[in-house]
């Protein structure tokens, strides 16, 4: 009558520490199959990863490089777990982070005579509402036609590179007009560094206060209560009166406000000015950020560390041993794949289904 | 008679769920031999391992006297097994005939026999006093002529052997009769039924035998005349049960629900709902009987804010429910229990402390502001637990861990605890045990008793019958009429069930 499953008794106890074996098995894997392609290339696998290891962590301006990276991946990485946990699957980052460092890069090149402690949050603002706008058209889109999220960002990624490369070579050009390229941010809208001598600059520290707030909305506050059982559960949000079109919206609002402040920071505390590729692809990267990390907010740290390791660690081993970056986006393309397979066999299981409904 | 089946020392193990533990059946020749036990006693397992859908852990099949081990369901097809599912396994858009034969043997690689075939499936038809068009579409087909294609579908298969799984579940009494008809024209001509049931009264009616599996275990195998009814209940169960109800006298004089004229209409041009008028009074149970699909659904969820009603009005203290949002409804004091507790009744996949505040959340009570309060939640939840008698490890446990009954339990307490004006409880013990049902129809009465007023819809006609000071019965949209459970019989309930209109009653006053 009243029989509880042990083993998934125990299992859930244990759901985090299960979790965190899925992703360093999968992490693992992923790297193991690109040492086999580096192999493949005729390069030493062992000196290939160790050039990669001592570029992120070897010395001071090594990890500085890593902490630059892991910033726009903290974003990216919140971005698609906070759409994640609605329910939606925001392949948007990209475009988003471009628009957001358009915006920042308007802010913070023609609002001049400011102060910098107005300066700078107002370029980050700007930065956020860009990214949060082009988010939010795809929540509005969404909402009221029905159109599928996943299409829709990932349409909207190629008209803001697009959008970009124009603005860089037309309206917001760095006179004469030589250059693809906008003129430097001013001082004021500057992300100082933290460490002298390296790049590192202040986006780090305020991109960890973000996680910190997202942690705090999802768990601890009732707009983010309500984000998580329109995710979890759609029929059971509609049941309990949860107006789950308005909180699409919202959310997408604010998952492309966080891709855009990742590209706010880019152009703040990295670039100083704004390029037609802005991003190496950090947009796609926080697909694995927030997927290594279970959509939680330790784990996306964790996996934005991972990534910026890899980002960082990835140009020192090209530039000793040849090896592409690009073999990073193998690495990181092996990581989704096997986090989405342990995923769908641990809830999708055909077995797990049948015991389940035994145990009812 | 000789042995047909028998089953020996079978034994299922899922991962962390023995499903059967050492059960043994043993069948007649020509008896209708009844699986009777509680939902997860293991009946279906058992079944399932019968029709080659699973493999058993460990034990014996042995059919005929010889020993099998069936490789998949097209193996025990044909060994002459055949099963009716709960839930239909036939193809809507598919006419009977090819229904029957997808998975047959054909002669010709090329040309289906479809006359052939048809004439063969009205010939058993006809022999079996079953009602039934081989040409005609499922999907246009009723509940009842589902059943029988099912079974038909079987007989043409050659099965000797019938598995009826649940197969009243889904009909009215006088369809059930019918069904009993036929099943005793089968067993009369050779045939084997294997009955899987929990209805005490159907299965004393019809049963030869009787095997009861209680938590995966074979009980008991007993001589239907052998036992009365209480005494299976109590093999079901393991204890004495106590089903009767008591229930105070309350004044019902003040109406809180006032359904009039509530219409919802389809694009296709049926009405959903016709003209649906009813009061629902203070201190009452009203209860809403009929056959599953009849409209229940159409309109709890017009009374709750989940669909908008075509026309007509449902106030509730000054709120008309059919205009107004699922927010607003559940703010001025509804409490819903939902029909599928599984999909929108709880997030499976969240603890119990989240599923208890999914209607209230929002309230100053479960925390200032835009933040939760989840100290003062954790105690809300420990306190609700202990009070509606869950069995759950902690605050901390995954819904989805629960058995049906404590799950549906987590519900109830959720909706009872807001203290509603107004409780519409839908199907609030299907697929639960008995000592939960138990429970589940106290604290319903006990709201009744507190001078709430209840809306109770079920598809389990003793439970309605039990329970509701009054009873309308819903048939394609439309009430046939309103009754006291005292003044109708079940017959009388069948009728009306299937389509015949009644005078009603007023509210005691």
């Amino acid at each position: 009558m009243q029989q509880f499953d042990k083993v998934k008794f125990r299992n859930n106890m244990s759901l985090a520490a299960r979790q965190i074996a899925i992703s360093a098995l999968a992490v693992i894997a992923a790297l193991a199959i690109s040492m086999i392609v580096v192999a493949a290339m005729g390069v030493n696998p062992a000196k290939a990863m160790s050039k990669m290891i001592s570029g992120a962590l070897g010395g001071k301006s090594a990890v500085a490089e890593t902490l630059v990276k892991m910033t726009p991946l903290l974003f990216t990485g919140m971005s698609y777990a906070l759409a994640n946990r609605c329910g939606l699957t925001n392949i948007g980052m990209e475009g988003q982070l471009y628009i957001g460092a358009l915006t920042a890069t308007i802010a913070g090149v023609y609002i001049q005579g400011l102060p910098m402690v107005i300066h700078l949050p107002l370029t980050m603002l700007a930065g956020f509402l860009g990214g949060g706008i082009w988010g939010g058209v795809v929540g509005v889109l969404k909402v009221k036609f029905g159109a599928n999220e996943i299409i829709t960002t990932v349409m909207l990624n190629t008209v803001a590179t697009n959008l970009v490369q124009y603005m860089v070579t037309g309206p917001i050009t760095e006179p004469p007009g030589d250059d693809a390229q906008s003129s430097p941010l001013l001082d004021s809208a500057t992300l100082p560094t933290i460490l002298k001598g390296t790049r590192a600059h202040l986006g780090i520290l305020i991109a960890l206060l973000f996680v910190v707030a997202f942690y705090l909305f999802l768990w601890k506050s009732k707009k983010g209560y309500e984000i998580r059982v329109s995710g979890q559960n759609p029929d059971a949000a509609i049941y309990s009166g949860i107006n789950t079109g308005r909180n699409i919206m919202i959310v997408m609002l604010l998952a492309g406000g966080l891709a855009g402040l990742a590209g706010a920071t880019e152009v703040m505390g990295v670039q100083g000015r704004l390029f037609p590729t802005v991003s190496p692809g950090y947009g796609f990267d926080g697909i694995a950020v927030s997927l290594i990390g279970a959509n939680t907010a330790p784990g996306i740290v964790a996996g934005a560390f991972l990534f910026g390791i890899l980002r960082a660690g990835g140009n020192s081993m090209q530039r000793a041993t040849g090896v592409p970056v690009a073999i990073i986006s193998v690495i990181q393309a092996i990581v989704i794949l096997m986090v989405v397979a342990t995923g769908f066999l641990r809830e999708g299981g055909f077995r797990k289904k049948k015991t389940s409904q035994k145990a009812a | 008679m000789a042995k047909i089946l028998e089953m020996k020392h079978i034994t299922k193990q899922f991962p962390g769920v023995l499903a059967n533990d050492d059960v043994n059946l043993s069948v007649e020749q020509g008896e209708v031999h009844t699986l009777l036990g509680e939902n997860g006693a293991g009946k279906s397992t058992l079944m399932n391992i019968l029709c080659g859908l699973y493999h058993p852990t460990s034990g014996e099949i042995w059919l005929e006297g010889q020993k099998v081990r069936f490789s998949s369901a097209k193996d025990a097809m044909n060994r002459g097994i055949g099963m009716v599912h709960q839930h239909f396994m036939l193809i809507p858009s598919l006419t009977v005939v090819e229904n029957c034969l997808i998975g047959a043997k054909s002669k010709s690689v090329v040309k289906l026999d479809l006359a052939g075939a048809a004439q063969k499936l009205s010939a058993l038809a006809e022999e079996y006093n079953m009602n039934l068009d081989p040409m005609a579409r499922v999907e246009d087909l009723s509940v009842g002529a589902c059943q029988r294609a099912e079974i038909i579908k079987a007989l043409f298969r050659g099965a000797k052997i019938l598995i009826l799984d649940e197969p009243t579940a889904v009909l009215t009494p006088q369809e059930t009769d019918e069904l009993f008809n036929m099943v005793r024209k089968l067993t009369n001509s050779g045939f084997t039924v294997l009955f899987i049931s929990h209805k005490l009264n159907e299965v004393k009616e019809i049963s030869n035998s009787i095997t009861i599996l209680r938590q995966g275990r074979s009980v008991d195998t007993v001589k239907n005349e052998d036992l009365s009814v209480n005494e299976l209940a109590r093999l079901m169960v393991g204890r004495e049960v106590d089903m009767t109800v008591t229930r105070h006298e309350t004044d019902q004089s003040k109406a809180m629900l006032t359904v009039s004229h509530l219409t919802l209409g389809h694009p296709s041009g049926n009405r959903l709902l016709n003209d649906v008028s009813f009061e629902v009074h203070k201190g009452e149970i009203f209860g809403i009987a009929g056959v599953d699909g009849n409209g229940q659904s159409e309109l709890v969820e017009c009374l709750t804010g989940l669909r908008k009603a075509t026309s007509g009005t449902a106030v509730y203290k000054d709120l008309d429910l059919a205009k107004s949002s699922t927010r607003e409804i559940m703010k001025k004091g509804v409490s819903h229990v939902p029909q599928d507790r599984q999909k929108s009744g709880l997030i499976l996949s969240m603890n119990l402390a989240e599923n208890m505040i999914l209607q209230d959340y929002y309230q100053p009570e479960f925390g200032k502001g835009p933040m939760l309060n989840w100290k003062y939640i954790n105690e809300y939840t420990d306190k609700l637990l202990k009070d509606f008698q869950v069995k759950a490890p902690s605050r901390f446990e995954l819904a989805q861990n629960l058995s049906g009954g404590n799950q549906q339990k987590v519900i109830i307490a959720r909706e009872v605890s807001r203290e509603p004006g107004l409780l519409i409880a839908m199907h609030p013990t299907r697929g639960v045990d008995v000592g939960a049902i138990e429970y589940i129809h106290k604290r319903i009465v006990e709201e009744r008793d507190a001078g709430r007023a209840v809306l109770l819809v079920s598809t389990e006609l003793e439970e309605v019958l039990k329970l509701s000071d009054r009873v309308a019965v819903m048939y394609e949209g439309e009430i046939m009429g309103v009754v006291r459970p005292k003044e109708v019989t079940v017959e009388e309930m069948g009728l009306m069930m299937g389509g015949q209109r009644r005078e009603a009653p007023q509210a005691a006053g």
